[in-house]
């Protein structure tokens, strides 16, 4: 989708409410959802050439959530962009439904499940792999988490991504800095990861994350070098949005009333509005 | 063209070139198809020692609506990647075919590392898979088209030692092969062991044993039916394995008995939780007990319980 007259302001934001709200329904992880939901946003709105009308087509563009935690952002991002209807957020969790706290294809838009870290840069090279075959000039755009590249399997994928010049690749890090218990440079440090993807075989750019701008330049021409797959690491924060979650490791997992859902609703507009008035 | 002239890699080679949607792909394991770069084109693809990402992507490939053929040791294809075929594979319920190369005795004496004597407790744990134990070439041959055909996954545990029984023509997935019938013991196998079995047969009924011979062919599905006809005939049940009999034959059976309350002596000749002594597989079948005639040995002092 090229969408280039929304207001992507203000669809982060419904995304972030749905997010908030999803919490109420039992509970969600909230923190890593609100890092990436500007990276979701914009993907579905300026860079992914697929609609709910194309799902079926061999040329769409695909998204893969690989950090399958964070659900939420996606389901609130597909019910914006208009794979999802929003009727169905009212049945998070519950067995008549298939929202539940990991990704399913189930849920329209979805196009792989996820839930085990480090699974789906793997299956996005067999998806580029199909479309290098097809010549359908499809591209796989992957979003992994910074703490899902613990994972050995993400850099043997980088490795084979690599080898087979696979650059209708692009994997996304939403940069947060923290992993479920801990901040990732505490654990295991990751920088400097984007020297680490270069020397890795791919083409890697740093962004702000939450900068709609930045993002728009980042994604501008892929591949970012022909014959080499694309890394992007967005700098983002955990908890973005909702100021008394931002950058703090609290907050992963969230079960809010759905009052303290709607206060913070109320502080997330407020931060906004704040947030505008300060640009 | 008789079935000795065919081998594993021109029959998969056939099928694949007659197949558009099928990709080949291997983990650096290619000793078996070495000629499919060149037949298949990009259609072949390996992607190094990485099973994980070997399985993950033939995962991508097979969303997509492609048949893949993946590759690998057996040992590392099912453990190191157990968790890719489960999740990617299994969950969707993807067709990707699972082929593992030197299963059972067949790593004869590379040692436990490479020795897959769990491989097929593992993947029959899984959902919706198929475990395919082809007995020799020929029944490689025929068991191929079969697998290919399926929307299923599959683990076909690879074995293409030469033929030492005329099989049927055709090959029905959950189709046990009945290859004599008795009333004494009934001697249940798959894979590799059955050319044992058939030594071990021989040897019984020259000593008057009458002995029911069945070749399993596959371990999911598996055919209820014939185990339940052995056990009504002979009520002495043997089952041959080269695996764990924890999660093997020896368990599948005793799982079919159960569920259907038939009484019956089961025994399992395999391996009880423990890895065999590596050797070449000459010696290990000696030194565990596992030719014909030590198996004939093993049967009639049981009978003598």
């Amino acid at each position: 989708m090229n969408e280039t007259k929304v207001d992507l302001r203000a669809r982060a934001q419904r995304v972030r409410g749905h997010v908030l709200r999803l919490a109420a329904r039992g509970g969600c992880f909230v923190g890593a959802s609100l890092s990436s939901t500007d990276l979701m946003v914009h993907l579905y709105s300026r860079v992914l050439r697929v609609t709910p009308e194309t799902m079926a087509d061999p040329a769409r563009d695909v998204f893969l959530l690989s950090k399958g935690h964070d659900a939420p952002a996606l389901y609130g991002t597909l019910v914006e962009c208009g794979f999802l209807p929003e009727a169905r957020l009212a049945r998070h969790l519950s067995p008549s439904d298939s929202l539940y706290w990991h990704p399913n294809t189930a849920v329209p838009g979805v196009e792989f499940h996820s839930g085990s870290l480090g699974h789906l840069l793997s299956v996005g090279i067999g998806i580029a792999l199909d479309a290098r075959l097809r010549q359908s000039g499809s591209r796989v755009f992957v979003m992994l988490g910074d703490g899902e590249l613990n994972e050995g399997s993400v850099w043997e994928a980088c490795l084979v991504a690599a080898a087979h010049r696979l650059d209708n690749l692009v994997a996304i890090v939403d940069r947060n800095g923290f992993q479920a218990n801990a901040r990732t440079e505490d654990l295991i440090p990751l920088e400097p990861l984007g020297a680490k993807f270069e020397a890795f075989g791919w083409t890697c750019a740093g962004v702000d994350g939450h900068d709609f701008e930045a993002l728009d330049a980042a994604f501008a021409s892929l591949p970012a070098r022909p014959g080499r797959p694309t890394a992007v690491v967005a700098r983002t924060r955990r908890g973005r949005g909702v100021p008394r979650l931002e950058n703090r490791a609290e907050g992963w997992f969230l079960r809010l009333t759905p009052e303290e859902a709607e206060t913070m609703v109320a502080e997330l507009d407020e931060a906004m509005t704040a947030e505008a008035a300060r640009r | 063209m008789t079935a000795k002239t065919l081998t594993y890699e021109s029959v998969l080679g056939a099928l694949a070139a007659a197949r558009p949607d099928v990709v080949v792909m291997t983990a650096e394991n290619r000793i078996h198809i070495r000629g499919l770069e060149a037949w298949l084109g990009p259609r072949f693809i390996d992607v190094g020692i990485a099973e994980q990402t070997l399985v993950g992507a033939a995962a991508g490939l097979a969303s997509r609506g492609r048949t893949v053929v993946v590759h690998g040791l057996a040992a590392f294809l099912v453990m190191r990647a157990f968790e890719f075929i489960r999740t990617d594979v299994g969950i969707a319920g993807l067709p990707v075919k699972l082929v593992g190369y030197a299963p059972g005795v067949l790593s004869d004496a590379n040692g436990p590392t490479h020795q897959a004597l769990e491989d097929v407790g593992l993947m029959r744990g899984i959902p919706g898979m198929q475990v395919v134990c082809p007995a020799d070439d020929v029944e490689m041959g025929q068991a191929l088209p079969a697998v290919l055909a399926s929307r299923a996954p599959c683990y076909l545990r690879y074995n293409v030692e030469p033929a030492v029984v005329a099989h049927r023509r055709t090959f029905v997935l959950g189709e046990a092969e009945v290859l004599a019938e008795g009333d004494r013991v009934a001697l249940l196998t798959y894979g590799f062991l059955l050319g044992e079995a058939m030594r071990a047969r021989r040897a019984l009924e020259a000593r008057g044993i009458s002995v029911h011979l069945v070749n399993m062919r596959t371990l999911a599905p598996i055919d209820e039916g014939a185990i339940l006809d052995a056990a009504r005939r002979t009520r002495a049940i043997v089952t041959v394995e080269d695996h764990f009999l924890r999660g093997g034959l020896y368990g599948v059976v005793a799982e079919v008995l159960a569920r259907h309350r038939t009484a019956c002596r089961l025994t399992g000749l395999g391996f009880d939780g423990r890895w065999f002594r590596p050797a070449l597989l000459p010696d290990v079948l000696m030194n565990e007990r596992l030719t014909g005639p030590q198996i004939a040995e093993r049967i009639e002092a049981g009978l003598e319980d």
